[in-house]
């Protein structure tokens, strides 16, 4: 069969970052995609190595603006179980809360930009509208509306006053009406219907052999979930269901953020009614004794992993982050397969791709056709840099 | 399938005013706490140096006046996370709710080291 070769980005109108798919055509159907990653490799990994401990929980939380208390989150936790350092109830239950909001309003952000790929932009002004309450009480407890700075190695940064738990619980009182305003509209609107359901179907089997994570396995029907699978922060005291839907289409991953949302709303509500009393934070070393540590939590995409090696002294030896993006591109191409030119921005967008979050870097040698991986020290020696 | 359901919502929409503020017009207050312009307490100040060394984006220069160092805060590469005012051993620094810093040059970004006059007491 002959195919024609349809090519997707870097730059394209349907991707809010640059990454580039080629797209295998049979007329109309996509027979094959060949993802290309790496244009936006910032090099974070290593530029932490050269940070001490403290400066780069704040690099870190850069890696992904969306998601930014996700990152800090398993940074500190990583540090911390490195250090073997427990930290106060009062501030892992803050962690939980803080972490929550981010996930709502990354959903919200989601299913917003989602509506938009439609062309459902009512959908899209609404749900951002709803969305800035999140980032109002985001604000209030954080003291900025995105990039948090809350979590830090020993706690969290700051305390909540009674004011700002009302605050957060009136929002939430309100969001919860809101959802479920959006989740009728979800599941019964004709523009939502007939543009994701059967579109992107991705099999339990796939997934799991794909190493899918996050929302994406569980539109696919599989039960799992950090958070309940290996619980962090006060998780294993909060009561939550794990959402799984098992129609295996994008519609279904976009309903699990909808459910998610609630069960965010619930947990939110739950730690604030039982925070505990208490310090908001221990005193951590600077310095972290030898050794390795493994960490992950749920992030709004899926789960997140760090591998950080410390050899003793203030700043790591290797940092190492594994973003749900990476691990749910290869499940992307698996939902294009199949179908139609027209559904590859829904089925792209289902996953909740974060580019930059997951850039890797490989280098090729045009020439010769290979590709290997390098240290700095290497390519500073062989193309004569300087530091 | 019956009416979308968002024909209803769009239609009280008409009645009602508008979410956005008419920024510059209408301005919010940002909350209490707020991670704004910093402001230095220079006269509580020991000279220590950790503001400089924990800021992870550099933006704090430890500058020599009068025999002794000084915090010099480059705002335009300050990521305002306030690790400075957490390392301070003295709470030197604290947060305004100023938070409309855009500007023309790089130089008006500068917050220079007023130090107290030595021997006086504080600025």
């Amino acid at each position: 069969m002959t195919t024609t070769d349809l090519i997707i980005g870097p730059q394209h109108p349907a991707l809010h970052e640059p990454e580039r798919f080629v797209l295998k055509l049979d007329g109309e159907y996509v027979v094959d995609v060949v993802p290309r990653i790496g244009y936006v490799h910032r090099g974070i990994e290593k530029a932490a190595e050269l940070r001490s401990y403290i400066q780069d929980v704040y690099l870190i939380e850069r890696i992904c603006g969306i998601c930014n208390v996700a990152h800090s989150l398993v940074y500190v936790q990583t540090v911390e179980a490195l250090q073997g350092f427990e930290i106060p109830p009062r501030a892992a239950y803050l962690r939980t809360v803080v972490h929550e909001l981010n996930r709502i309003h990354s959903h919200l952000l989601l299913l917003g930009v989602v509506g938009e790929l439609f062309g459902f932009d009512t959908l899209f002004m609404y749900l951002w509208r709803d969305r800035e309450l999140v980032m109002d009480v985001v604000e209030s407890i954080t003291g900025n509306r995105l990039i948090s700075a809350f979590n830090v190695l020993g706690g969290v940064a700051r305390d909540v006053g009674p004011s700002q738990i009302s605050e957060a619980k009136r929002a939430m009182e309100y969001l919860r009406r809101r959802m479920k305003f959006y989740k009728k509209v979800f599941a019964e609107d004709p523009t939502v219907e007939k543009r994701s359901k059967g579109v992107g179907i991705l099999k339990p089997s796939s997934a799991l052999s794909l190493c899918a994570v996050g929302p994406v396995i569980r539109g696919s029907g599989i039960k799992t979930d950090v958070r309940a699978d290996d619980p962090y922060a006060a998780y294993g005291e909060i009561p939550f269901n794990v959402i799984t839907y098992d129609t295996n289409d994008s519609w279904a991953r976009f309903m699990v953020r909808v459910d998610e949302v609630f069960e965010s709303i619930g947990i939110i509500e739950y730690a604030l009614d039982r925070l505990p009393d208490g310090p908001i934070r221990a005193r951590f070393p600077r310095r972290v004794r030898e050794g390795e540590a493994f960490g992950r939590v749920e992030a709004p995409r899926g789960e997140l992993v760090d591998h950080i090696i410390s050899k003793g002294g203030d700043k790591p030896y290797r940092f190492k982050c594994r973003t749900p993006t990476l691990a749910n591109i290869l499940a992307a191409c698996e939902m294009m397969r199949g179908g139609q030119i027209a559904d590859v921005p829904v089925s792209l967008s289902s996953i909740d791709p974060c580019f930059a979050c997951e850039d890797r870097l490989a280098i090729i040698d045009v020439s010769k056709g290979e590709r290997y991986s390098a240290r700095i020290r290497d390519l500073m020696a062989k193309y004569g840099a300087s530091r | 399938m019956g009416l979308p359901k968002f024909i209803s919502e769009a239609l009280r929409a008409v009645a009602r005013r508008p979410f956005t503020l008419m920024y510059p017009f209408e301005r919010r207050e940002p909350p209490e706490g707020y991670r704004g312009k910093q402001v230095f307490d220079l006269s509580k100040c020991i000279n220590c140096g950790l503001c400089a060394m924990d800021c992870p984006a550099f933006a704090i220069e430890m500058v020599e006046i009068g025999g002794k160092k000084w915090p010099k805060l480059y705002m335009d590469r300050c990521v305002f996370c306030y690790q400075c005012a957490a390392s301070c051993p003295k709470n030197v620094i604290s947060s305004s709710k100023l938070y409309e810093l855009a500007g023309t040059s790089r130089s008006n970004l500068v917050i220079s080291p007023e130090p107290p006059a030595m021997g006086g007491g504080g600025a």
